[in-house]
């Protein structure tokens, strides 16, 4: 027999445990499959509703305005406007004090590792005291054996662009790491758990060497900002250990990958699942499906490969959050794209040399393959007809939109998780 | 056909050809090229290494999979011997989203290194040879448990096995049973189940065997109660402590008795079974990724974790629905082991035991128990695989139990020295569910 639950989540990252948390919110049981960690550990941590229009109008100052002149098969547009703000809210539920921003519609001005700034809807609470917007003076620190962030140069950027404060960068040695290629996790453990490091005066703890470190770089600014090392588990304590060592507000510069506000986010969304009830699987790919007979087509089970053996798991739902071209929801060889689990429809020109543009940073076509989708999330085939009755698709998986230029990564993948995952469990429900 | 053959873009409906464009032709039996193009250096392995975590030095399996691989493409380059801090957990195996198959690329590496740059004379590759081997060594000790089970304890013995070998005197040596588990399964006459269209070949493996039978009885005892004539084939240790280890040619030489008894108990119509989650790990994965015996992809096909099967082929949930264990076990703290997580299966033993009344089981978090089979054995990696374990040990402490359940005998090992809990496989708790308390069974 096969493994049986309500709805089965195929897919571990934002879209797919917002659908898992929105379906067992709906009490139905619920399993979360997933075969590779999500892009989670890619992403910046930031959640984003809308940054800049398709057209490239931006920053925006409130993401809301713009929602309602998105085209025509825009997930956004699928789901309709108060659909993302229900997903907003279920996430801030979720979050609880862990994220900032919900208290406006308008987008926050986070800075970044390259010393831009990025519009977002919610952030950390790790950088709340970075925001752009905020006139204080700034400290930016980098470290030796972490070329990743330049914060020298990241302070030069944000004087460039305009941030209302002064801002300096200085370059210092982590105590307690020598090696150039000790790995984020490391620099967050030895935080995390204080550990004795050995200094030019002697032995002390990692938090009180650090800070005895950045204190003889402290002139007039009262906020100091550091690369998002500062601990995993025990991160607030952390931040707070050093911001009262030194007197100021400490805050997080979110970076690129992997990165730790990334993971603590994919912590947070796992922890609920945990709470919720929701059954994981992860490790795995979903390889195969069977439908039933006759009628439209329902997907009647899918074939888990567990290292080489295949195991039915069924379920009366399902929700698709595989990803796009980078999490490989979304698959391309050298005619063709399309979608490994189902072979939904996913449409492209059928000359590959029209899938992109020279300019790199242009207008990319590629950027918005996916699956098309009715306003019910469910995937539709060439002819607009439904792909499976009981398949809803969610996240970056589906098409027309281009969330890389847009800044609309994390919000489209709440809002279509969000009604993806509340139908999918109505209707098991029914 | 090895793993390393495969097309790199698997996953294509309808699109099984591959059709490999020949552009390095010195690339012979282990073409690792593919998986190695595959990494785009976004170091998701690296934030999932347990030992990187916790020692700055290990450079993380990205160096050494598709980086050390790009660079032994120039000539004389050796394999770095950090390699041998690699405690083969895998977890970056599960962590990669682009299909890099690194813990492929670390066995190969590790054998590479010990073949070509580890002395044969050294204590090092000695000491890791009869750790790697404690399948042959077993035997001896079970010969006389007892006396065995007073030498290993004697602090003297943990002292000299310190300082002459490099196994860390801060462990005590597991215990060996009086009766293994095959005496026993000869002394009860084999199966006392015949049937014909349900047949299970058991792969109990080393510890199970000799340490720790009540684990393997109670595989006996619940696959009985749902009717299945068990075989139990000749075999021999999986492989993990050898591939763990780098000593590539003795898990070859175990796999192919192996590979041959399973395949014929297969043709007999029987699948295959494990009671061990790294056992399992091995005939699934890493046989068909490193050998390419006559029955390795088959064996792999048709080998199961012991719940899993019965959670697929019978009705487990519902049978164990309204069962209760009596006062023989309490609430668990449970440790999902890293090779069960690898395969999928890090939910399952708290979905099947919350059908049983009266106990719950607790998972303790993500974190790997640090000890990695031999690896927390070694002298030199005591300290790392302790840091690596407190974790573990914390959340052990934090949950609301006294006792730790899992599935991996070295985990095991860990759970008890960090915690001083008494640890209990899985199918020993299904067993009292099913059949009744092992007292009561072993009166039966």
């Amino acid at each position: 027999m096969a493994i049986e639950d309500d709805v089965l989540v195929v897919g571990g990252g934002l879209a797919g445990t917002i659908a898992a948390l929105a379906a067992a919110d709906e009490s139905a049981r619920v399993r979360l499959v997933s075969y590779k960690q999500s892009t989670l550990r890619h992403a910046s941590g930031l959640v984003d509703v809308l940054g800049y229009t398709p057209a490239g109008d931006g920053p925006l100052v409130d993401p809301f305005d713009a929602l309602a002149d998105l085209p025509e098969g825009h997930p956004y547009e699928r789901v309709g406007n108060e659909a993302v703000r229900e997903a907003l809210s279920f996430f801030d539920g979720i979050a609880g004090d862990a994220y900032e921003g919900g208290h406006t519609d308008a987008n926050a001005l986070v800075p970044t590792h390259g010393g831009t700034v990025k519009p977002t809807a919610r952030y950390p609470g790790s950088t709340a005291a970075g925001l752009a917007s905020d006139d204080r003076d700034t400290l930016l620190v980098g470290f030796e054996t972490l070329p990743d962030f330049e914060a020298p140069l990241a302070a030069a950027h944000l004087e460039a662009a305009g941030a209302p404060f002064v801002a300096r960068g200085v370059t210092v040695q982590f105590p307690g790491i020598v090696r150039d290629d000790a790995k984020v996790t490391r620099y967050a453990h030895l935080l995390d758990h204080d550990e004795v490091v050995a200094t030019a005066t002697g032995e002390t703890t990692a938090r009180a060497a650090l800070a005895e470190t950045v204190r003889a770089h402290l002139e007039d600014e009262t906020r100091v900002g550091f690369p998002a090392i500062l601990g995993d588990d025990r991160a607030d304590a952390v931040r707070a250990d050093l911001a009262d060592r030194l007197g100021v507000d400490v805050f997080e510069v979110p970076m690129g990958p992997p990165s730790l506000p990334g993971m603590r986010l994919e912590e947070l969304l796992y922890a609920a699942l945990e709470d919720a009830g929701v059954r994981v699987t992860t490790g795995v790919p979903v390889v195969d499906y069977e439908t039933d007979d006759g009628g439209i087509e329902r997907i009647d089970h899918v074939v888990v490969d567990r290292n080489g053996t295949e195991i039915p798991h069924r379920a009366d739902q399902y929700v698709l959050a595989t990803g796009g071209l980078v999490g490989k929801g979304v698959r391309s060889e050298r005619e063709r794209v399309f979608e490994p689990i189902f072979d939904c429809h996913v449409p492209h020109p059928a000359d590959r040399y029209d899938w992109f543009v020279d300019d790199v940073f242009g207008d990319q076509p590629y950027a918005r393959f996916g699956l098309p989708v009715d306003r019910e999330l469910r995937p539709l085939d060439a002819d607009d007809d439904l792909e499976f009755e009981n398949l809803r698709a969610a996240g970056a998986v589906l098409g027309g939109y281009d969330f890389a230029a847009e800044k609309s990564g994390s919000g489209v993948s709440l809002a279509t998780g969000y009604v993806a995952g509340q139908r999918a469990g109505t209707e098991a429900g029914r | 056909m090895s793993d390393a053959e495969r097309p790199t873009d698997d996953h294509v409906p309808g699109d099984d050809e591959f059709e490999p464009v020949q552009v390095f032709p010195e690339a012979e039996e282990m073409d690792l090229r593919p998986g190695a193009d595959n990494c785009y250096k976004c170091s998701t392995c690296d934030t999932n290494c347990p030992v990187a975590e916790v020692d700055d030095e290990f450079p993380g399996p990205k160096f050494q999979g598709p980086e050390q691989w790009r660079l032994k493409r120039q000539d004389d380059h050796d394999i770095d011997d950090s390699v041998m801090k690699c405690s083969n957990c895998m977890r970056c195996d599960s962590a990669c989203p682009s299909e890099v198959p690194l813990s492929q690329m670390h066995n190969t590496a590790r054998g590479e290194y010990v073949e070509e740059n580890m002395s044969k004379l050294s204590r090092e590759y000695w000491r890791n040879r009869m750790l790697a081997n404690y399948r042959r060594l077993a035997p001896l000790g079970s010969m006389f448990p007892r006396t065995t089970n007073v030498v290993m304890g004697l602090s003297a013995t943990q002292w000299l096995g310190e300082k002459l070998l490099g196994i860390t005197g801060e462990r005590e040596f597991p215990e060996f049973a009086t009766e293994t588990f095959r005496d026993w399964w000869a002394a009860r006459g084999g199966a006392q189940v015949e049937n014909a269209d349900k047949r299970i070949a058991y792969f109990h493996g080393c510890y199970a065997n000799y340490n720790t039978p009540e684990v393997a009885k109670a595989l006996v005892r619940v696959y009985e109660h749902f009717g299945y004539e068990i075989m139990v084939p000749d075999q021999h240790c999986s492989g993990t402590p050898m591939f763990a280890n780098g000593m590539l040619e003795d898990a070859r030489r175990s796999a192919e008795t192996n590979v041959r008894e399973l395949a014929a108990a297969i043709a007999d119509g029987a699948d295959v079974v494990a009671s061990c989650s790294s056992c399992s790990m091995s005939l699934r994965q890493e046989y068909p990724e490193l050998f390419d015996f006559e029955g390795t992809e088959e064996v792999a096909a048709n080998t199961w974790d012991a719940v899993e099967y019965l959670r697929v082929h019978e009705d487990l949930e519902g049978e164990l629905e309204g069962t209760s264990v009596g006062d023989e076990f309490d609430d668990f703290a449970y440790h999902a082991p890293c090779h069960a997580r690898n395969q999928g299966l890090d939910g399952q033993t708290v979905e099947v035991l919350d059908a049983i009344d009266g106990i719950t089981a607790h998972d303790v978090g993500d974190s790997c128990s640090g000890i990695s089979g031999t690896y927390g054995w070694k002298e030199e990696n005591y300290e790392t695989s302790m840091k690596i374990g407190a974790e573990m040990f914390e959340h052990m402490e934090d949950a609301d139990a006294k006792a730790g359940l899992t599935e991996c005998p070295t985990c095991s090992m860990q759970m008890e020295h960090g915690t001083g809990y008494e640890i209990t496989h899985t199918l020993e708790v299904l067993e009292a569910a099913l059949v009744g308390s092992t007292t009561e069974a072993d009166a039966q």
